[in-house]
């Protein structure tokens, strides 16, 4: 396995330019000049608000300074509320090669977007420049997800993903599974996995913190097609997406846009704190997805039921399909076919041990299906979050 | 697996999980009893593995998923109709949160 070397030592898997708008007003010019740059590799990531936030701002720093990225244009509108600057310096500091247009100051969209064009030329040639080193499995960072789920989500996708964990974090890679809120019910057997009581005890916090934020919401994370597919309660479906954290210890508990140092198994808390703010702690699947990749995740292993088609912008996104019914149906946008657990023609392990493989080839540079197809989502909106507390973190240097 | 239809998770279950859609009317064999199924059963929906009293916990991958609001028959379809959440209502497209 080879990666691209960055000046701050991390190794990406792809070698990716991004342009970041900052407020809605700049997404057009933004758009523009991602859609007439040439080729796959100048992508388009963004953030809507006016008014600044402290975790949109985190969370553009990981991604803008993530292993899988070269280089990165800033578009600003030049009022909005966003600390440009902080974004700039940041990336700066990381060693990528980065610019910031502000187009109240270059004349307006047709200039912004010729001067866009050229930088991201410019870009192309920093990021072709890239040092191609050997890269091992202790230095990759690998997310799952689920979206769509459904009753066969449990029995297939996530215990095999779950299994592919625990090849992965075998071989000292960081592996991160997520969504407090779907791990509602799971709260005790996942403390026991801890590493010391104080973290169990954090992990414990944490699903309490979700489910009453959920409560709040008058929703849980929990979505009709759930209902259709078969899973009858919240507590049905956590316990179906926990099989995909596998068994290994837990290493820690962190939240969006921390970056685990050593290899093992981390929870993500995505739910934000204090009381309700700015809406549902994940509005959609995607948000989930770019902040396990803030959080350095060079691939996402996304397990669905019913069928999702997303991809997402700097980092891969691996479909493992648990349903039969739904691998047939959407077959070219399904990188793994799960379906054969349910349907008794494989094991959870052999299904587990396809997704390892597949894993080491998209590492190695094999574009996975949502990647082919050009699926690039991506959503960042407002949040609130403190720090992680001492405990969550126990072996961290 | 029970048999081409139903998988048995965990062997403390009381649901079985259907892994291959069954119509309402056609008899299956489970753990040696036949019964008859009363509604279409399609895959990743549970059925009762065996009579299920109101307030008993639903009991799926060997833990508890919720409990039954009613009382379950040998066979039954299992789903949001006669079972609920200990923690957080779930929701359908037409239906808010706890309606």
């Amino acid at each position: 396995m080879k990666g691209f070397l960055r000046a701050d030592g991390r190794k990406g898997i792809r070698n990716v330019v991004l342009v970041t708008y900052l407020v809605e007003c700049a997404h057009h010019v933004a758009r523009v000049i991602v859609n007439d740059s040439p080729g796959d590799n100048v992508q388009l990531i963004g953030f809507p608000g006016c008014y600044p936030n402290e975790y949109s701002l985190k969370i553009m720093e990981g991604l803008c300074t993530h292993p899988n990225v070269a280089g990165v244009l800033i578009v600003s509108l030049g009022c909005e509320g966003f600390n440009r600057e902080q974004l700039q310096k940041t990336i700066k500091e990381s060693g990528r090669a980065v610019d910031t247009l502000v187009i109240q100051k270059s004349g307006g969209t047709k200039k912004t977007i010729e001067a866009g064009l050229d930088r991201v030329k410019e870009l192309l040639i920093t990021a072709e420049a890239a040092e191609i080193v050997p890269m091992e499995m202790d230095e990759l960072v690998v997310g799952t997800i689920c979206g769509g789920s459904d009753g066969t989500s449990g029995i297939g996708a996530n215990p095999a993903v779950g299994h592919c964990f625990d090849k992965l974090i075998a071989q000292d890679a960081v592996c991160i599974f997520e969504e407090t809120g779907e791990l509602i019910g799971c709260e005790h057997i996942m403390a026991e996995r801890a590493i010391t009581p104080e973290l169990g005890e954090e992990i414990m916090k944490s699903v309490e913190k979700a489910e009453h934020y959920y409560t709040q919401m008058g929703y849980g994370s929990f979505a009709p097609g759930n209902a259709e597919g078969g899973l009858s309660t919240q507590e049905e479906k956590s316990m179906g997406a926990y099989a995909k954290s596998g068994s290994s210890p837990i290493h820690g508990l962190i939240k969006p846009g921390d970056i685990p140092s050593q290899g093992g198994l981390y929870l993500m808390d995505v739910v934000p704190d204090g009381n309700p703010m700015f809406g549902f702690p994940n509005i959609v699947d995607s948000a989930e997805i770019v902040e396990m990749i803030a959080s350095g995740c060079h691939i996402i292993l996304f397990t669905t039921g019913r069928g999702s088609v997303v991809g997402s912008a700097i980092s891969p996104v691996i479909k493992v399909c648990a349903n039969p019914e739904t691998y047939e149906n959407l077959s070219d946008d399904m990188d793994i076919n799960a379906g054969k657990v349910i349907n008794g023609e494989s094991t959870v392990a052999q299904v587990g041990d396809e997704i390892y493989q597949l894993v080491s080839q998209v590492a190695a540079g094999e574009p996975s299906k949502s990647e082919a197809l050009g699926h690039q989502e991506f959503v960042l909106t407002y949040k609130k979050f403190e720090a992680i507390g001492p405990s969550c973190l126990p072996t961290a240097r | 697996m029970i048999n081409k239809h139903f998988v048995l998770l965990n062997k403390a279950d009381n649901v079985f999980v259907c892994c291959r859609q069954l119509f309402s009317g056609e008899s299956i064999k489970l753990e040696e009893v036949d019964v008859e199924m009363t509604v279409d059963i399609t895959v990743g929906h549970k059925i009762a593995r065996k009579a299920i009293s109101k307030g008993t916990k639903i009991i799926k991958y060997g833990v508890s998923i919720g409990s039954a609001v009613e009382d379950i028959a040998f066979g039954e379809h299992i789903h949001m109709h006669n079972m609920k959440s200990d923690y957080i209502a779930s929701h359908t497209r037409q239906n808010r949160a706890g309606e």
